[in-house]
């Protein structure tokens, strides 16, 4: 077990130097060189001149990457150009409210998708079965930004019975302790603002959530399928077992080992989504301050955004795997 | 004693063997093509204690049988007829849950793969300890004391440690043990084992058959082994049915279907084992062609193409099971008759 | 936000309880796989569905000149356009005026084209550069396959929408941009699926004889392992070309594909009409539902592919 972890935690190093070297040359790879990306693209051929001897970007390429390894290992990623303040501050001060976001899309995705799954499993060659295939289909394919739009249309703009954007309605204004809005409410004994908060997740969160649940959903099916014609359910069976233990212990216990991967996995999707999803929804996270920085030309927040993205992913990605390797005994325990 | 409480009847009911399969029929349905018929007509029993063998290819009906007899064959796409009755009571349309009281409890299975056949995320022991606790209604600490006799008794080393062992942890002879102790921990009056050998090494393979042999003859179980190895039915057996295309072509007692087979195609089998005797530089003889399974028997005997003693009438006429006294055959032509002797 | 649709966990033991386990009959042993496949295929609702979505899209798209009454930049509704009204469908304009009052049809029409060409382009260009990547990686092996391996592990670690966003941010906004993004986010996935391809075959006893006999590794590629591939690759193919269309609308969406007025594109029609969301909704939906529904038609069509060319996968 031990061995399985160092083994995974030792090919870390290699992704995270091919993160940071892949950003690092794509910014030293835009028209104008890292100065333009310092000081933005109407910068005068003097101050680019200036800003390339003071930050050494006449240097040896191999000396900058150290420099700028150094940098971000200390936590300095740049400074916006559009907003003049650190990166690392605006991504501290932004990601709760992704956090929340992606989070309750996590939920969902899981809450839905996985009975969703196994209910079209255990009903195999039935129109239930059938729909369900269909509808993870759909979902996978639908973009997540028209889902969005057609989600506000609904539910906002025709219905009202959600707010169309933002994180907070403006009226209510308090307290900020955690930057997590919903918690936030309980802490200052707002639970309306709490609530509040929470309404204007829903629409972004169901949109963002959509994909991943086709996923899970699709997954769960396929792995509880697999499992249901496996040998050991046929054994349980015979001994008897009532139906709990038999969907419990022996369907169950096994299906839900690929799908613990799979929901993991999705962070990188979640990420990725959330930044189409705050942009049609004007909520006020990473993602749509990214969108921002792109239209802008702020190339020190897109690489600094995408870089801390890329690293979470991989990070998760890994601790999943560890997970895995803790839950499947077949891993955990040798043979 | 009603099907539905799922009791079985006592050994009070007088001269009613403890399994019987009559005119036992199933089907799969497949969608635009017409359905393939497994098994056919298929009737046997098995007395308390005693030891039926049901031998064939793979094809032949005989897993098909075994698992319509437990009631584990899917609901949906599969058509049964014909009745299979354990001690008296009909087990055919019992509800689930009675057939999961039986289950178990009345008549155990032990599949042919050991490593496939055993939960990979659940302890050896918790898969022990759930029969007991199912239908012994043991204790978690009582469950495991038993448990652990159960592994002693199957031969397993160091029984009580592996209770909490894995089965990936165990080799195939230890898993097909433990599976064997499983099957027999609440004591069933029936045990159906399916090709309990075939996947394990020949080295083990007759300890295993030795261990199946001591547990039925100890406990006074009822035992009915498939498998396609007459070898293995030689040894254990006391009655072998003989399956061909989803019918059984030849049935009789061990002594007299190994000194005297009558269908060509046990006689084939037998035939085709080599001996000690044999000469050396013989060639061994196989029985050519495979088994087919569209229509087998619509034209006549399901053998015939394959068959060394056919006559015309067998490619015309499908043969009806025949008691003869020693055997019950199937057959137009069997072998020891004097050719044409029989139409 | 996309990627292609994860593979299901794939069969494992013995399913000796399902009819499909029983030896098929002699008499229908199938002649060739290929004909066997496009035998299932026909019967699938899937897809002819998918099929009928493919060939709409496609037909609409090239026939694009002939459909559509109007060009994409003619505003031939102008005067029935006011900051407040913009007119939905009627029988002049099916699909209705957008705000600027051009024809709503014909730009969905147009855009069909562009959403055609940039999918294909990208799919080809992705996929032909993964392909020898990954056939180099499984035939050399050595440092040249731990290379690629890395390679192909960093690139698919960031998620692929914010790695073509990088991409085309850095060659400036345009379509050619967002077609080579798409393009490199797509290499990695073919590159992997024929290093797969090549390793399994490379592994095979077949090709280990041959080798025996000294045939060339050339002959193996083209001869063995290009034929065995085929099959996956073609299903990746379709549904790649799935998501290479949601992708390059979404980078359209965010801007990233340059703003040619001339060149109706449904996602940067999408985020040019947010705005008007509460009173001409049609502007937003139609683009969205075109996107919808040409992706979905690749992707219906590549999932019964995927059911028609492997036997043993199930849907």
């Amino acid at each position: 077990m031990l061995r399985f972890v160092v083994r995974r935690l030792l090919l870390l190093v290699p992704i995270l130097l091919g993160l940071s070297i892949t950003l690092f040359a794509w910014v030293r790879a835009l028209p104008g060189g890292p100065a333009v990306a310092l000081l933005g693209e109407r910068a005068t051929p003097d101050a680019v001149a200036r800003v390339n001897a003071l930050y050494g970007f006449d240097r040896p390429i191999w000396e900058q990457y150290l420099a700028y390894l150094a940098r971000v290992v200390r936590g300095d990623l740049g400074t916006s150009t559009t907003t003049r303040q650190p990166v690392v501050d605006e991504l501290v001060r932004l990601f709760p409210a992704t956090i929340e976001l992606t989070l309750l899309a996590l939920v969902l995705a899981v809450g839905i998708g996985v009975p969703l799954g196994y209910l079209a499993a255990r009903r195999h060659h039935t129109w239930v079965d059938n729909l369900s295939v269909v509808g993870s289909l759909v979902g996978v394919t639908i973009p997540v930004f028209f889902l969005g739009f057609i989600l506000k249309y609904v539910f906002a703009v025709r219905l009202g019975w959600l707010p169309a954007s933002g994180r907070q309605d403006a009226r209510l204004f308090t307290d900020h302790p955690t930057g997590f809005y919903v918690l936030d409410g309980f802490l200052v004994g707002r639970p309306d603002v709490a609530w509040d908060a929470f309404l204007h997740l829903v629409l972004p969160a169901v949109a963002l959530a959509t994909i991943p649940l086709a996923i899970i959903a699709r997954i769960t099916r396929a792995a509880v399928l697999d499992v249901l014609g496996e040998d050991y359910v046929r054994t349980a069976e015979a001994k008897g077992l009532t139906r709990r233990t038999v969907s419990r212990r022996h369907v169950l216990r096994n299906a839900l080992l690929p799908v613990v991967t799979v929901t993991g996995l999705q962070t990188g999707l979640l990420l990725a989504g959330a930044v189409l999803t705050e942009t049609v929804f004007a909520f006020p996270g990473v993602g749509s301050f990214l969108v921002d920085a792109i239209f802008q030309r702020d190339y020190a927040v897109i690489q600094g955004f995408i870089l801390v993205i890329a690293v979470i992913v991989v990070l998760v990605n890994l601790l999943v795997d560890i997970a895995y390797g803790l839950i499947d005994p077949r891993i955990r325990v040798a043979a | 004693m009603s099907a539905v409480a799922g009791q079985v009847a006592g050994p009070g009911e007088p001269g009613a063997p403890l399994l019987e399969v009559r005119d036992l029929g199933v089907s799969f349905l497949r969608r635009g093509r017409p359905p393939v018929r497994a098994v056919e007509g298929v009737s046997f029993t098995v007395e308390a204690g005693r030891t039926v063998g049901l031998v064939g290819e793979s094809g032949s009906g005989k897993s098909v049988t075994a698992l319509s007899i437990m009631g584990l064959l899917p609901r949906r796409g599969v058509a049964t007829a014909g009745d299979v009755r354990l001690a008296g009571e009909s087990l055919v349309g019992l509800p689930d849950a009675a057939l999961r009281e039986i289950r178990g409890r009345d008549v155990a299975m032990v599949f042919q793969d050991p490593m496939s056949s055993l939960n990979p995320v659940v302890t050896v022991g918790l898969q022990l300890t759930e029969v007991l606790r199912r239908h012994r209604g043991l204790s978690r600490p009582a469950a495991r004391e038993a448990g652990v006799a159960l592994l002693d008794r199957v031969g397993i080393p160091d029984s009580r440690r592996r209770m909490s062992s894995f089965p990936h942890q165990l080799s195939g002879g230890m898993r097909q043990r433990a599976l064997l102790a499983m099957a027999v921990a609440c004591r069933p009056r029936l045990l159906i084992a399916d090709e309990p050998t075939t996947a394990l090494d020949v080295t083990i393979q007759a300890q295993i058959l030795e261990l199946l042999a001591e547990l039925v003859r100890d406990a006074g179980t009822a035992l009915l082994l498939i498998t396609h190895d007459l070898g293995v039915v030689a040894g254990v057996c006391d009655e072998v049915h003989v399956m061909y295309s989803g019918r059984i072509v030849e049935s009789a007692s061990r002594r007299d279907l190994f000194r005297a087979p009558r269908h060509p195609y046990t006689h084939g089998l037998l035939g085709s084992i080599p001996r000690l005797d044999t000469p050396r530089g013989t060639r061994l003889e196989a029985i050519p062609g495979s088994p087919t399974q569209v229509l087998a028997w619509e034209r006549g005997c399901a053998f015939q193409p394959r068959c060394g003693h056919a006559l015309d009438v067998c490619a015309e006429r499908s043969p009806e099971l025949v008691d003869t006294g020693r055997h019950r055959l199937r057959c137009h032509n069997p072998v020891g008759d004097p050719v044409g002797a029989r139409s | 936000m996309t990627g292609p649709p994860l593979t299901p966990v794939p069969a494992s033991g013995p399913a000796a309880l399902s009819p499909g386990a029983l030896p098929l009959p002699e008499d229908e042993v199938r002649a060739t796989l290929k004909g066997d496949a496009w035998r299932r295929l026909r019967r699938d609702p899937m897809a002819i569905v998918g099929a009928v979505l493919v060939v709409g899209f496609v037909g609409v798209a090239l026939a694009a000149p002939l459909i559509a009454p109007y060009s994409p930049t003619e505003t031939p509704g102008l005067g029935q356009v006011t900051p407040t009204t913009i007119p939905g469908p009627s029988s002049e304009h099916w699909l209705g005026l957008d705000n600027l009052g051009r024809d709503e049809f014909s730009r969905i029409v147009w855009g069909a084209r562009q959403s055609l060409v940039v999918g294909v382009v990208s799919l080809l260009l992705g996929a032909t550069v993964g392909i020898v990547l990954g056939l180099l990686a499984g035939a050399v092996g050595g440092w040249v396959d731990v290379v690629v391996m890395r390679v192909t592990d960093v690139m698919l670690a960031v998620p692929g929408l914010l790695f073509a966003i990088g991409v085309a941010a850095l060659l400036g906004a345009s379509l050619l941009s967002v077609m080579i993004a798409i393009a490199v986010i797509n290499v990695p996935i073919f590159a992997r699926l024929l290093r797969g391809s090549m390793l399994s075959v490379r592994e095979s006893d077949y090709v280990v004889a041959t080798r025996s006999l000294g045939i060339s590794p050339g002959r193996v590629v083209f001869g063995h392992v290009l034929p065995n591939s085929l099959s996956p690759v073609l299903v990746q193919g379709t549904l790649t070309l799935a998501t290479a269309i949601v992708d390059a609308a979404a980078l359209a969406f965010l801007g990233l594909s340059g703003t040619d007025p001339a060149v109706p594109e449904w996602g940067r029609m999408l985020a040019e009409t947010q705005r008007f969301l509460a009173s001409a909704p049609h502007l937003a939906i139609f683009p969205g539902l075109a996107i919808v529904a040409a992706a979905l038609g690749f992707t219906l069509l590549g999932e019964s592919l995927r059911e028609a060319l492997d036997p043993k996968y199930r849907r």
